[in-house]
């Protein structure tokens, strides 16, 4: 077993427990926590990829901005524990049962293409942030000006519905 | 190196977590994280990808992703502030107006 490997699998474990843990805590601050704790692992995975540039705006992005508007929207409403009713309880099951046909599925089809994907997986050391801002701003020039009216909508989206109507 | 494989079957069971997540939970703000999960576990598909086919598409196409995230989560936590001021509670069982 490499290190690569050692850490692969102690940062997949944390991903996993985090998930998990997301699903059983009952109150909503404890969930958006155990969210972090699966940001950061998986920033921590794309530095393991070498997407240097990806696991930093995945910290600053998701682990910051994002998640920090989560907490603050849940002490804002002041959310307490979650309540779960006998048909919600009834949910987990067909729910479950979805959840292994889903990964029952992508094991399948991982296994069938084992060779494909390895045989070319020995081409990293891009030089990442340059590469990645090359093509961001030559080959996805227009998706990425129009990704500025879309925040532009999305603000302007939020402030109007989240203000207090006028009595 | 790592296989690329582990990569895309932990995608796949964080992927899965999510889709558990969202049909289980009753908090709004709940549901909506685990949305935020699953676009996480796409991502980690697509910089394993990226990286496996030595291309960078994956690592741009991730960096679209994040920002309609950041959007989505913008007008989504926006919509839920709506939804606890008119019907006093954040589970989605008692937001039923359209219910017969």
């Amino acid at each position: 077993m490499t290190a690569q490997l050692a850490v692969f699998l102690v940062l997949a474990a944390m991903a996993v427990t985090g998930a998990v843990s997301l699903i059983l805590q009952k109150h909503p601050i404890h969930s958006a926590l155990s969210l972090i704790v699966v940001m950061i692992s998986l920033a921590g995975l794309y530095l393991l990829l070498g997407a240097e540039f990806v696991a930093a705006v995945q910290i600053i992005v998701y682990g910051g901005a994002i998640m920090v508007l989560f907490v603050f929207v849940i002490m804002l409403l002041n959310a307490g524990i979650e309540e779960h009713t006998s048909i919600s309880k009834m949910a987990g099951a067909p729910g479950l049962l979805l959840v292994v046909a889903l990964a029952g599925f992508v094991a399948a089809t991982i296994a069938r293409s084992t060779e494909n994907i390895q045989a070319t997986s020995q081409t990293g050391e891009l030089a990442s942030t340059l590469g990645i801002s090359n093509m961001l701003f030559k080959d996805f020039v227009y998706p990425f000006e129009l990704t500025s009216f879309l925040i532009l909508v999305a603000v302007l989206g939020a402030t109007v519905l989240a203000q207090r109507e006028k009595s | 190196m790592v296989p690329t494989n582990y990569y895309v079957i932990l995608s796949a069971i964080l992927f899965g977590l999510g889709m558990f997540a969202f049909i289980f939970k009753r908090n709004i703000i709940t549901i909506f994280m685990s949305i935020e999960l699953m676009l996480n576990a796409v991502n980690l598909a697509f910089v394993a990808f990226s990286q496996a086919l030595g291309k960078l598409d994956g690592q741009v196409f991730v960096l679209f992703v994040i920002v309609v995230a950041a959007a989505e989560a913008a007008v989504g936590l926006g919509i839920i502030i709506l939804i606890a001021r008119s019907r006093q509670t954040l589970n989605v069982e008692r937001v039923n107006l359209l219910k017969l």
